[in-house]
């Protein structure tokens, strides 16, 4: 009864994106969508987040902060890229100062495509990750059973990684694939979602 | 003696479980206010389940044992109240125990939880007069400061002190940090300070600071509560019906407001600490005479 | 009894020597035989008190010569004070000086009443001694070690450390004198002796700032004193007698003779607990090095004033005088209270908070209930003990920080481990439950509303939370994670210094345990010689809860300390928007720079700064003694 799925608890945070979809993260609490029936809080404090939202791509000021600020959230933990931006870059893909979706610097789990993602596919997405951080949670026990609280679980111990070396672009494939189920589970699903809504209008 | 042993160990079994399902009520309420369907019942016990399975995290090995000690200071002014022993001490443990929130708070030396913790401590100047005015003006109805004594009198307590009453309703919304004097934390999304004094405070941290506010919003609300009490034992029916309409009133209040500046609100409940429970006490002075 | 003039000569001759014996070593080794003397000396008489079960005794019927000893002395003294007002060009205040004098002498050679003890002890008085000789031996075993790390840093004031030593030791004998003495022109005199001591070391420095603020506090004090000996020459004139204790019993008697003298008496009280509108000299005085501070400026001196108001306390009670007083004492209370949270100089946080606390005892005294000096007289122990411990401690922390602004105390139990656990204990003994001052409220709050004293009862309530505020955020910086790199931050604290404090922080735990014992043992007894009815003021019930607080406030720390030990958590970076640059000490600002973590406290100087509110309440304060003159005034004549 007390699982830890019944309360997830959010994390957002805006990477370089154009604030469309982080109108529809904010949209998701209204009482139309009404997020926190699932037990969802938008905390502001990753001491406290469960789950990381991140919104648009990664330039190269805000690698470091989204790093440190997975690195503090206390695990288990599940990231969640909400919007085609935070997936692969998106529109901005190609600029300049832009170095791809939010995997390119932390190991993503779900990706809620859209431009702007909808928010029935963010709560989606967040469902999707809420069932993961259960999964989770066994690992972390196991983990904790065997060495103790003091160390870090090996399941993300390489996971934040150094932007721009050589290693990065190997440990992104290999995190891809790890990540490759979740993420063919959910994208059909959100899209379909979201077209569903769009048409309802 | 065994009447107050076992009050005082129902307080510690069952406070959590009230206190709890107080929060929890609060976010139903809140919610259907907003018109949105909100968190099952028994939310707040999930969230204090789940912080207490995550991954053991802390700024500093020292926030947890003040936090700790916060704890056991809450416990323990709850424990003095309903053994029936003095109330002033009562509030003078509450004290000492807001002291360790605000070490907490301030030990990891992080801007937000420093900041919090200042306005914490000006949240505690805001609404002590108020907590003591109520003590003061017991004293003057029963002649006694003994809360089995207060509990037992002939007359309810409220009946002589209603601005005391009123006010000590007022700092309530300050106490339980609830808007629009939700400036040191606050329990809805995020604000300017992040979450305030609670900041750094992740996973078992939080689960302890949370059940401690349980703790003692149960304790708030017995000495709402002890304003009700008399002797007469349908009293104490009366009691829980008036705790649950203050709480009602603090919810609606909660999510009527807009949050209020610190000087504003040092300001407004230090008046309305002197116009009503000053005024209240002042007559009673008299009228005793 | 040969204890008694040893207490009061022995200091005096042993600052005579101090005075002319250059060799530093000899200086320090008599000091510290000197502090051992006084103390041991008074734990003889204490000791033949309690052999003796505390009966008050009357000594000295007879007293030709030292009469004239002291006479000689006050034209001396008078002499020194008038000199120095000419040489700094303040010649109105020797008038405050040469009046009083004069008017004592017409007293004394034109008395002609039967002659009546000089020397009088009871418990009161013997409390006082022990406050004296212990926590004055203490300062002054610090002052040694601390006047040559003084002189070390600061080059530029001529170094006279004997003579400051001298005058240390020539206040304590003064004091010893003060409280012993049961006739009202000795106590006069050593009224006046205390006066010129703390003006003597406040212009210690001889700065600019050091004379002028030394000059305030000298004719504020002469003042009090020259209100003092018109109110002495007025009751001996009508009355017909020199004697303290004939003199309260006038009072309580309702003698209309009385009255007068008493409220000037009073006054005079206000005047040396540095009251409002007379708080201004005690802010002042903080230019003095740290050991004057600590031994006048907060343990000792400026509770002779508390003294006297606890002697009138009986005969006050119920009278304008005392409704006055005490409304002045709340009054004083709230406002300084108020005034502490805008400073950030530790000695002066400290300084407002003597103030405010010297309110407390002055409302209680005022009140004058054996219910309010019993709350009175732990606050004055209390106070005695923990102030004293953090003025110490202020100063041993300039010495090795060079600076006293409590913002750069920030994480100092990082850095000075030891000083900041003393100024812990210090502070918590100041406001924190279960220790003194915090039951001693209780009892205050207790009596004011028994007294239906509407006004002191806001002021309580009130400043009691005020007074929390700026303690907790004192605290509160102790024990925060350091701003910057220490490691060349070293403890230059000298052995007798650690040693002082060291015993007074022991002592201080003592007086937080001991205190219900105490209490029953020494207080009650003390307020049934006062009154002669022995209130019970704590009940057997309050009793048990307090040591059960007691228990859980030294168990639980610890407790939960050795416990968060044991778990391991995983020590996270702090929240700072996810920008700190790799530990909590700096941050990447907008400009992509790096830059340090600077916290500080809320002060509100603009709103309750000293500067914006000490006028004001020093016109309404001097509003209230002025219409409490009017009133007796108006009844007497």
């Amino acid at each position: 009864m007390f699982e830890i799925k019944r309360s997830p608890w959010v994390l957002h945070y805006d990477g370089s994106s154009c604030n469309g979809c982080d109108i529809e993260v904010l949209a998701c609490l209204t009482p139309v969508y009404d997020a926190e029936r699932f037990g969802i809080v938008n905390t502001g404090d990753p001491m406290q987040a469960d789950i990381l939202l991140i919104t648009g791509g990664i330039n190269s000021q805000n690698a470091p902060v989204v790093k440190q600020l997975y690195d503090q959230m206390p695990r288990p933990k599940v990231v969640c890229a909400i919007g085609v931006c935070a997936c692969t870059g998106g529109i901005f893909k190609d600029c300049y100062n832009i170095l791809g979706g939010a995997d390119t610097v932390i190991p993503v789990d779900i990706y809620v495509p859209g431009c702007a993602a909808r928010p029935q596919a963010i709560i989606d997405g967040i469902v999707k990750a809420v069932d993961l951080f259960e999964k989770r949670l066994e690992k972390h026990k196991e983990w904790v059973r065997i060495h103790g609280e003091v160390h870090d679980d090996p399941v993300d111990e390489n996971e934040v990684r150094e932007v721009g070396t050589e290693e990065t672009k190997t440990t992104t494939k290999t995190e891809t694939a790890k990540t490759e189920k979740a993420k063919s589970e959910t994208k059909p699903k959100s899209n379909k979602k979201g077209k569903k809504s769009r048409r309802k209008k | 003696m065994r009447n107050s042993i076992i009050s005082v160990a129902a307080y510690l079994l069952l406070a959590p479980v009230i206190g709890g399902l107080l929060d929890g009520i609060d976010r139903k309420i809140s919610a259907r206010m907003q018109r949105r369907v909100g968190p099952p019942l028994l939310q707040p016990f999930y969230d204090v389940s789940k912080l207490l399975k995550k991954q053991v995290i802390s700024v500093t090995n020292a926030q947890t044992f003040l936090l700790m000690s916060y704890m056991i200071f809450i416990l323990l002014t709850g424990a003095m109240f309903f053994a029936g022993t003095d109330i002033l001490l009562c509030m003078f443990v509450l004290s000492t125990a807001a002291m360790f929130l605000y070490f907490a708070a301030t030990v990891t030396g992080s801007p937000y939880s420093t900041i919090g913790a200042s306005r914490e401590l000006i949240q505690t100047i805001a609404y002590e007069p108020a907590v003591l005015m109520s003590c003061v003006g017991f004293y003057l109805v029963d002649g006694s400061f003994e809360i089995s004594k207060i509990a037992s009198s002939q007359i309810s307590s409220i009946m002589y002190l209603p601005g005391v009453f009123a006010a000590f309703v007022f700092i309530l919304t300050i106490k339980m940090r609830k808007s629009p004097f939700d400036i040191s934390t606050s329990h809805h999304a995020h604000q300017e300070i992040v979450k305030g004094v609670t900041s750094e405070m992740g996973a078992r941290n939080l689960a302890i600071f949370t059940v401690t506010e349980w703790y003692e919003n149960v304790f708030l609300m017995g000495v709402v509560g002890l304003f009700i009490v008399n002797k007469d034992p349908i009293s104490i029916a009366v009691a829980v019906a008036v705790i649950f309409a203050v709480f009602f009133l603090e919810i609606l209040i909660d999510n009527t407001s807009a949050r209020m500046k610190q000087y504003e609100m040092l300001k407004l409940s230090w008046t309305i600490t002197l116009v009503l429970a000053g005024c209240n006490i002042w007559v009673l002075m008299l009228m005793i005479k | 009894m040969i204890v008694v003039p040893f207490l009061i000569c022995v200091p005096l001759i042993l600052s005579g020597v101090l005075m002319f014996v250059k060799s530093e070593k000899i200086q320090s080794w008599l000091a510290y035989v000197g502090a051992v003397v006084m103390a041991t000396a008074v734990g003889v008489l204490g000791y033949g008190r309690i052999l003796g079960g505390f009966a008050p005794i009357e000594l000295y019927y007879e007293t030709e010569i030292a009469d004239r000893v002291i006479f000689a002395a006050e034209i001396v003294m008078m002499l020194v004070v008038t000199y120095l007002c000419f040489k700094y060009d303040k010649k109105p205040v020797c008038l405050l000086s040469v009046i009083p004098t004069v008017v004592i002498a017409i007293t004394e050679f034109g008395f002609n009443g039967h002659e009546t003890a000089h020397i009088y002890i009871d418990r009161l008085a013997m409390l006082m001694c022990l406050i004296i000789g212990v926590i004055g031996g203490l300062i002054i075993v610090y002052a040694v070690g601390y006047m040559s790390g003084y002189h070390m840093h600061h080059k530029e004031v001529e170094d006279r450390r004997g003579y400051f030593i001298a005058l240390l030791f020539f206040f304590m004998g003064a004091m010893f004198g003060f409280v012993l003495s049961s006739s009202l022109i000795w106590l006069f005199f050593f009224w006046e002796c205390t006066s010129i001591c703390s003006f003597l070391l406040i212009g210690y420095t001889r700065t600019e700032e050091a004379v002028n603020n030394s000059f305030r506090a000298l004719w504020m004090n002469l003042l009090g004193g020259l209100v003092l000996s018109l109110g002495i020459f007025y009751f001996a004139f009508y009355v017909g007698t020199l004697s303290f204790r004939d003199f309260i019993q006038a009072g309580i008697d309702g003698n209309i003779y009385a009255i007068l003298p008493i409220a000037a008496m009073a006054f005079a009280a206000l005047t040396k607990s540095a009251q409002l509108p007379f708080s201004t000299w005690l802010l002042g005085a903080m230019v003095a090095p740290t050991p004057s501070s600590a031994l006048l400026h907060s343990a000792t001196m400026v509770k002779a004033g508390i003294y006297v108001l606890f002697r009138l306390a009986p005969a006050m009670n119920g009278t304008t005088t005392g409704d006055m007083i005490a409304l002045i004492g709340g009054f004083t209370f709230f406002v300084s209270s108020m005034m502490a949270i805008a400073q950030s100089d530790a000695k002066r946080v400290l300084a407002m908070s003597t103030v405010s606390n010297l309110g407390l005892m002055v409302a209680c005294a005022g009140s004058g209930t054996p219910e309010t000096i019993w709350a009175g007289v732990f606050l004055m122990i209390f106070h005695a003990v923990s102030k004293s411990l953090l003025f110490l401690d202020v100063g041993a922390t300039e010495n090795t920080l060079h600076s006293r602004d409590i913002e750069d105390m920030h994480g100092m139990l990082y850095f000075l481990p030891m000083l900041s656990v003393f100024m812990f204990i210090g502070i918590a003994g100041m406001f924190l439950a279960p220790f003194g001052m915090l039951i001693s409220k209780w009892a205050a709050l207790r009596a004011a509303i028994d007294g239906k004293n509407v006004a002191l009862l806001l002021f309580i309530v009130f400043g009691s939370a005020t007074t929390s505020f700026y303690w907790s955020k004192w605290m509160g910086k102790l024990i925060c994670h350091p701003h910057a790199e220490h490691s060349h931050i070293k403890d230059i604290t000298r052995l007798n210094e650690t040693v002082s404090m060291g015993i007074q922080a022991v002592l201080m735990i003592v007086l937080c345990v001991a205190f219900p014992f105490l209490s029953k043992i020494f207080v009650d007894p003390l307020l049934d010689e006062m009154f002669g009815t022995s209130g019970e003021v704590l009940s057997q019930g309050l009793l048990y809860m307090l040591v059960i607080i007691i228990c859980f406030v030294f168990a639980v720390p610890p407790i939960t300390y050795y416990y968060s030990r044991r778990i391991h958590s995983n020590i996270k970076l702090a929240y700072m928007g996810g920008i700190n640059t790799g530990d909590n000490s700096s941050f990447v600002d907008s400009m992509g720079e790096e830059k340090m973590l600077w916290l500080s406290n809320y002060y509100f100087a603009n709103r309750i700064g000293i500067r914006k509110i000490m006028l004001p309440c020093q016109l309404f304060a001097a509003a209230i003694i002025i219409i409490m003159f009017c009133i007796i005034l108006g009844v007497t004549l």
